[in-house]
């Protein structure tokens, strides 16, 4: 709720809807209490005096009836009405959105064609048809405009609800025994009760607009009874004579709408998840780079990756997420980087060709050397260069990689018309041989197919496609087969190795299966809380890990053919990245964690081709190193 | 002794398409008829890649999907109703986003007191009790009820999941995919404490996996599926090392694991079949290297193969 507040308030526009809005609404309940002269009292010998008479601080209207105590009591009734019609609209729009989206399926169907044949007058007319039949008057008038509201909020509402009854939490909550209308009010009602409160901050201002606007067809409130519809109304024959009399109720209409508007958009803009956590602010198309300390080049291999740190600043609190993690991939070359959810070996990924959403990432050091030249800090210019043509990415989830709407022929075609200057044949013609590399059967037909139409193994090998469509030096493959099934992530695994044999790619994997990385790379990197702690050629590594943490970790996944058992776990879960403990990460979790473990940092200690960053570890390195 | 649960020929066809008024475009077959026996205290694995019914089943064993055909017996009882609050004193289910179980909005206390309440109909302190009780045995400290889910990693709610199953008291728990989204280090500590679970209650579990090694850990046995139906079904022991359906033998030679070169176990083209045009014969025939005219006619029933295995196949392979 202070979080609610603080956002609001750093909104200045919302801030001052709101100020302004909350003196109309104090003005508004106190207007009773203050020595205002009667609003219906007719004294046509001073009609139309003009503002700042006398005893008139706003002047008179037609029937010489005070302004200023009209326009207070017009006020308090407009708001009133308003803010009742939102309510009402709302109360009734959300019980049926909620219902239809629950039950879904013919009963859904038929109130929803209901509430679209109710959208398809104009709703002005709607509501002129309701108050024709009701008759005019101030209630009915109500009643027409929340009646004319009532399929926005249902509309609204049930497509969030339809949302909600997916989720597994609904299911769970049958299975405790809840019925409909318990699992209607316990469980979906305080889900989509923020969407109810946006959706009505939205359009509480239009509200009163529109219950003005029958006010000032007549058919809202009756005379002598003032609100800012009917006073407009009323002004309207003078408006030439006397203009004052018609703008002091529209200027107070403009002040209200205005500011509820600017005050709603706030809420909204507070309360919605997706905009809290940073949608408003777009990304940069570069990660931020602050850097305290740059190694110096030109680097080692087709991607040297030094002592690289990336951050996350979130208010007052920094995110740790990589920290001094030094990589270097030769040429031909796959290198494994392995670690458990939250390690930092995304970051990593990210952080090489400035990927990291900035704000909140921020890379606070290191380098990346790619042909020589440090990556990080590099002009945005360069950077979209290389992105795609020198290192290329792969990623988790290959339905949201691939942009819904396009073929994916054109979409292979857009990526090699960034870097090539081709023909839209020639480019057509190359992407059809891609996909032929990926093996994918009938590339001719499968490059106009949308990429729904296609299974998940195939669109992975869409995005390999893609991926090798400049023929980049390096891929960063980020999980690439963690979606997809054990047979169709063999086929990949296999297409990936014979990719990087046939072509000479380096490969940077990301991934948390040793099973994936023992098949496919060659050296093995292994992270735990920003920090490598291990490092060397898979084969060794996995024989006879040196660090604690990845000896514990190889003996916690079960491997097939081993009959039933117990299971090995590490006690404990790894440490959040914005509370780091002084010392070794690892330590609070290890077994062999002796006091100096948890006091202070260690480096990682080189020793041929693999490195451990441990002061017990389980393998003597060097030795082994002496004896090979 | 007595099966704690019987599943006689159930199966489910979903209409795809449905206008308002008249029938559906296409019928999809998500489960095709399955009979499967659990005894009580133990633990039979699932199997399965995706699309292939095993989430659909668990489903419809819990009651929140009813079959289209076939009947389901727990511990002698006959379920037909797919009253899922009628199934919940009997059969609980842990689902696979632990995360995503639970309602944001509610405290770990509302959660868990919710079957307490409406399947029991205790009073507060009797609940208070407990809730205590269970939450001592899946390790979760007092302190955590009055949290909400969002606080929690992924590890600890998937404790409170199995808490709110549990405090159903139930004969059986339906476990889709438990440890499927939690890292390694952490999925073994919540498959001990379901091992532990299972002997300190004398529960049954149904544990759905698309992870075989997972599966042959925690199972007694496995029932591997392809295409909804049951194309093999054995000790988890045994039918993995000596596999008589073909698809048996590609899953275990998909799984990656250290030591083993990297090849791909099956042709680069091979493709699922289309559940809206499926093939007639053996839904795997398209892609089995042992396919005969036979296979592509007749659709093989489950047919004992030796001991307690079970394989639906024309042509298996030795042993």
């Amino acid at each position: 709720m202070i979080a609610f507040l603080k956002l609001l308030a750093r909104n200045r526009m919302a801030a001052a809807g709101g100020i302004v809005l909350s003196f109309v609404v104090a003005l508004a309940v106190v207007t009773p209490l203050l020595p205002l002269q009667p609003p219906d009292v007719t004294n046509t010998a001073n009609r139309f005096l003009p503002p700042f008479s006398e005893g008139h601080l706003l002047g008179t209207d037609h029937l010489g009836r005070d302004l200023l105590s009209r326009l207070m009591w017009g006020t308090r009734l407009s708001l009133a009405v308003g803010a009742a019609a939102a309510i009402i609209a709302a109360v009734i729009g959300s019980a049926i959105g909620i219902v239809a989206g629950y039950f879904g399926g013919r009963t859904d169907n038929i109130i929803m064609r209901i509430v679209d044949m109710l959208m398809a007058f104009p709703y002005i007319l709607l509501a002129l048809a309701i108050v024709a039949a009701l008759g005019p008057g101030l209630m009915n008038a109500l009643i027409a405009v929340a009646a004319v509201n009532i399929p926005f909020f249902a509309r609204n509402i049930r497509g969030v609800t339809v949302g909600l009854a997916g989720r597994e939490f609904i299911d769970a909550a049958k299975l405790a025994g809840m019925g409909h209308g318990r699992i209607l009010a316990q469980e979906l009602l305080p889900n989509v009760v923020p969407v109810i409160v946006i959706a009505m901050s939205t359009t509480i201002g239009w509200m009163i607009l529109e219950t003005a606007g029958l006010s000032f067809l007549g058919l809202g409130s009756q005379p002598p009874q003032a609100d800012l519809g009917s006073m407009l109304g009323e002004a309207r024959s003078a408006l030439i004579t006397n203009p004052h009399t018609s703008v002091v109720p529209g200027l107070m209409i403009f002040v209200i709408v205005m500011s509820i508007n600017l005050f709603g958009d706030g809420v909204r803009d507070a309360l919605d998840p997706r905009l809290r956590s940073g949608a408003l602010t777009r990304p940069r198309p570069a990660t931020i780079v602050d850097r305290d300390n740059v190694p110096d080049g030109p680097g080692d291999g087709v991607l040297d990756i030094r002592a690289l740190e990336t951050q996350f600043h979130v208010g007052p609190r920094v995110y740790r997420a990589v920290n001094e993690v030094s990589l270097a991939v030769q040429p031909g070359e796959c290198l494994g980087v392995i670690g458990e959810s939250g390690s930092g070996k995304s970051v990593t990924a990210l952080s090489v060709m400035g990927l990291v959403a900035s704000p909140p990432g921020v890379i606070t050091g290191g380098a990346v050397f790619h042909d020589g030249h440090d990556l990080i800090g590099a002009p945005y210019r360069d950077l979209r260069r290389l992105r795609g043509d020198k290192v290329a990415y792969i990623f988790q989830d290959p339905l949201a990689t691939l942009h819904p709407l396009y073929r994916v022929g054109d979409q292979l075609a857009e990526a090699i018309l960034v870097h090539h200057r081709v023909g839209k044949a020639e480019a057509r013609a190359r992407a059809v041989a891609l996909l032929k590399s990926v093996r994918i059967p009938n590339a001719e037909r499968r490059i106009d197919a949308y990429p729904h139409e296609l299974s998940g193994g195939m669109r992975q090998r869409v995005g390999i496609a893609m991926a090798l469509a400049n023929d980049p030096e390096v891929i960063i493959a980020d999980e690439p087969t963690t979606a997809l099934d054990v047979t169709v992530q063999a086929q990949i695994l296999a297409l990936l190795d014979d990719l990087r044999r046939e072509r000479g790619l380096s490969i940077l994997f990301i991934t948390h299966d040793f099973g994936v990385v023992a098949q496919l790379c060659d050296r093995v990197a292994v992270m735990y809380a920003g920090r490598i702690v291990e490092e060397g050629p898979t084969a060794e590594v996995l024989a006879a890990p040196a660090h604690p943490y990845t000896k514990r970790l190889i003996a916690c996944v079960p491997e097939l053919g081993q009959g039933r058992r117990e299971l090995a776990a590490i006690p404990g879960l790894p440490p959040a990245v914005d509370r780091l403990p002084a010392g070794c990460h690892f330590a609070p979790r290890c077994d062999k964690a002796r006091e100096i473990c948890g006091q202070e940092p260690l480096p990682l200690a080189r020793s041929g081709a693999r490195a451990v960053r441990c002061r017990f570890p389980e393998e003597d390195i060097a030795s082994q190193e002496d004896t090979a | 002794m007595t099966a704690a649960l019987r599943l006689e020929r159930i199966s489910k066809t979903f209409p795809v398409g449905k206008p308002l008024i008249g029938a559906p475009r296409a019928l999809v077959r998500a489960v095709r008829p399955v009979t499967l026996e659990v005894e009580t205290g133990e633990t039979l694995g699932v199997v399965g890649e995706s699309g292939c019914g095993k989430s659909t089943l668990a489903r419809m064993l819990v009651g929140l999907e009813p079959p289209s055909t076939g009947a389901i017996e727990i511990e002698g009882q006959q379920f037909d109703n797919a009253d899922p609050a009628a199934f919940g004193r009997m059969i609980q289910y842990v689902f696979q986003d632990p995360i995503s179980s639970l309602n944001p909005r509610k405290t770990v206390r509302q959660i868990i007191e919710t079957p307490l309440r409406r399947l029991y109909g205790m009073n507060r302190a009797d609940r208070a009790a407990r809730i205590s009780e269970i939450f001592d045995s899946v390790n979760l400290r007092e302190e955590f009820l009055d949290r909400y889910p969002h606080e929690f990693s992924g590890g600890q709610a998937q404790r409170i999941g199995i808490a709110r199953a549990l405090a159903a008291a139930p004969r059986i728990l339906v476990l889709d995919e438990p440890v499927s989204a939690l890292d390694v280090s952490v999925q073994a500590q919540v498959l001990n404490l379901l091992a532990r679970l299972k002997a300190e209650f004398g529960l049954t579990y149904l544990f759905i996996s698309h992870d075989l090694a997972v599966v042959e850990a925690v199972s007694d046995r496995v029932a591997v599926m392809y295409f909804g139906a049951v194309v093999e079904i054995g000790s988890a022991k045994r039918i993995f090392n000596a596999p008589r359906h073909p698809y048996t033998r590609l899953l275990a030679d998909s799984a990656p694991v250290v030591g083993r070169p990297l090849r791909a176990p099956e042709g680069k083209d091979t493709e699922l079949p289309d559940p809206l045009n499926p093939p007639t014969g053996c839904a795997f025939a398209a892609r089995c290297p042992r396919a005969s005219d036979l296979c592509r006619r007749v659709e093989p029933e489950l047919k004992p193969m030796e001991e307690d295995q079970l394989a639906a196949c024309h042509h298996p392979l030795d042993p």
